[in-house]
């Protein structure tokens, strides 16, 4: 019963989260002045979400096996790598340094 | 008049965003896994997947009650996470047009990813892309977690394959696409230093929402103000 609760309040709020914006001003421009705030908004959030999914845990900021395979996962990057191999070798990095550790 | 560049159709977003569909399919895999030993087991994940469609708020809600949360920080876990869909869907809202409940169902294809693939630049997005990109990220994201949920024990735990740390580096390749000039620089290294420095002061998700103000940066001056 718990878990149904959780999925119907999860996914009922996550709909009207997503929705808002297009239902409330779709179509529509943006102000103009706007426009140059809007365009950051994708570095912005993906540099943050990376942030905290690598070094946090929970309310703490953490260095672990994470953080050895994002340093990896960078220098795919850096050498233009497909990106299912930085995914991949970021995974096996960490999995190594816990193997490891 | 010379055409600059081809329209982009549904299926090139499937295409650009083929690759990481396969990394989504993974993590969906994932999920069915750990939602089984958060008591989602079976029909339950699979409904979760093809009803919220938002991962990280997923796995969010599943670790509380993994780790003996309540329903509610569960659940506040996971709407807190996703409040970053308020910009992100004000983003997306002038690119699509159309009946509102049309508005509303493109919408809900927006996650992470096809929102990354689908920015032109310069805050416009294709709805195009957008709708190739979600729906190939919808079948993989449910199907994975269909996989999970039925399959899980014969898969072993998770981060010992270093899962965890495939979140981070896929949002790494797609933020690689995202820096267009040391404006967009400035915005990823700002945004990445409000997020970490907020972590130890506030609830998870928040940090995330909060690194939006670092957008402001963008913010131009209306037209015929003095330059200086």
């Amino acid at each position: 019963m718990r878990a149904w609760v959780l999925i119907a309040v999860v996914g009922a709020s996550t709909i009207a989260l997503k929705g808002l914006g297009p239902l409330v001003i779709g179509g529509r421009s943006l102000p103009r002045p706007l426009l140059g705030v809007v365009a950051l908004l994708a570095p912005t959030l993906l540099a943050a979400l990376i942030v905290t999914q690598a070094f946090a845990d929970g309310r703490h900021l953490v260095v672990d096996a994470r953080a050895a395979g994002l340093a990896v996962a960078l220098v795919a990057v850096v050498l233009r790598a497909p990106v299912l191999v930085v995914v991949v070798v970021a995974a096996a990095t960490a999995a190594l340094a816990r193997a490891v550790a | 008049m010379s055409r600059t560049e081809t329209p982009h159709r549904v299926r090139d977003g499937a295409r650009v965003i083929a690759p990481f569909a396969v990394a989504v399919g993974a993590f969906g895999v994932t999920f069915g896994v750990l939602a089984r030993d958060a008591g989602l087991g079976g029909l339950k994940a699979v409904v979760f997947s093809a009803t919220t469609f938002a991962g990280s708020a997923q796995f969010a809600a599943t670790s509380v009650l993994s780790a003996g949360g309540t329903l509610a920080a569960a659940i506040a876990a996971a709407v807190l996470l996703n409040t970053r869909y308020i910009p992100i869907g004000l983003s997306v809202a002038p690119s699509l047009r159309g009946a509102a409940w049309k508005r509303g169902l493109r919408a809900q294809l927006v996650v992470d990813e096809s929102w990354a693939v689908s920015h032109l630049g310069g805050g416009r997005y294709d709805p195009r892309l957008l709708l190739g990109a979600g729906l190939t990220l919808y079948c993989s994201w449910v199907a994975g977690t269909t996989v999970g949920s039925v399959a899980g024990s014969l898969l072993g735990d998770p981060e010992a394959l270093g899962l965890d740390a495939a979140f981070p580096a896929l949002f790494l390749a797609l933020l690689a696409g995202q820096i267009r000039g040391r404006i967009g620089v400035v915005a990823a290294l700002g945004g990445a230093a409000v997020a970490a420095a907020l972590v130890p002061f506030v609830p998870p998700g928040v940090p995330v929402v909060a690194a939006s103000v670092v957008c402001l940066v963008g913010l131009r001056r209306p037209a015929g103000a003095p330059a200086s």
